[in-house]
């Protein structure tokens, strides 16, 4: 089964928490879990900012419900990075 | 601080909800706890104050009477503080859901604007409850026949002088200004308060 490897997303979040709680949530999900953070835009109430996660094996599921629950909003899935099974692809 | 030197197994990692709810609280608890700490003190104060002028009133008198404005400002304050913070987070709330254009029903900051209120409402009511009871422990102590130095009247004055410079203390520490001018300056307040009340008694 493929497995997720990298993803960059579009998220609209609150001002509070910041980038570092939003990254740290996101990095505890996993031990292999690589959080990039980059802000885009700042409003007055929101910012839109591009989260990275690399790992071995992402569960989107739990990220994206880990955003939600720091008040964030995923707008869209900008990039992945899929890695095939070797094993069952033959 | 102590928190810091536990072992991790002690301490787990604080989730993202109640880190939220505890930086959208804590500076106003403490706003609260210090105001709302100065009233209930400065009423003990009032009121010990009133009972030594007109002298030989008997303990059970004096306690009860200080039970009850205790407990007055205990309920007054969660009331006040709950229905006021309620209102403020819950504005709050929808205005961020407005700039999301999205619902924050499962998020940390529907959780802050539920459980805020509590926490700044309990504060608000037992900080002037708790230290009421402070400045009247020489009361209950007499009540229950400990033997004092000094007339119980005048050690709970005692008491209510001290605590008073100690939230001096504790505001100016906050602030950042001169923590001993903070405290002296409370205890000016507390001293002019007394002055006023042995003035205006018959």
């Amino acid at each position: 089964m493929p497995e997720l490897k990298r993803i960059v997303l579009d998220v609209l979040k609150p001002h509070q928490p910041n980038v570092l709680d939003l990254a740290a949530a996101i990095a505890a999900l996993g031990a292999d879990y690589r959080v990039s953070i980059d802000v885009i835009e700042v409003d007055e109430k929101t910012e839109t900012v591009a989260v990275e996660v690399d790992g071995e094996r992402l569960d989107f599921g739990r990220i994206e419900r880990s955003i939600r629950e720091l008040g964030g909003t995923v707008h869209s899935i900008d990039k992945v990075l899929m890695a095939g099974d070797t094993a069952s692809g033959d | 601080m102590i928190v810091d030197r536990l072992p991790d197994v002690l301490v787990p990692e604080p989730s993202p909800r109640f880190l939220l709810l505890i930086r959208r609280s804590s500076a106003i608890a403490r706003r609260y706890l210090v105001t709302n700490g100065f009233d209930g003190t400065l009423t003990m104060l009032g009121l010990i104050m009133g009972f030594r002028t007109v002298g030989q009133v008997p303990i059970q008198v004096a306690l009860t009477a200080c039970t009850g404005a205790a407990v007055a400002l205990a309920v007054s304050g969660i009331s006040s503080a709950y229905v006021s913070e309620r209102a403020e987070r819950q504005r709050e709330l929808a205005a961020l859901q407005q700039a999301m254009l999205d619902g924050l029903d499962d998020s940390a900051h529907a959780h802050t604007a539920r459980w805020a209120p509590v926490f700044i409402a309990l504060v608000n009511g037992l900080a002037p409850f708790l230290l009421a009871q402070i400045v009247m422990l020489p009361l209950w102590l007499a009540r229950f026949g400990t033997k004092l130095p000094i007339s119980p009247y005048d050690l709970a004055i005692g008491v209510a002088f001290l605590l008073i410079m100690l939230l001096g203390l504790f505001s100016g520490r906050i602030s950042g200004v001169s923590w001993l001018w903070s405290g002296l300056r409370t205890l000016l307040i507390g001293m002019v308060t007394a002055a006023i009340i042995y003035l205006l008694s018959p």
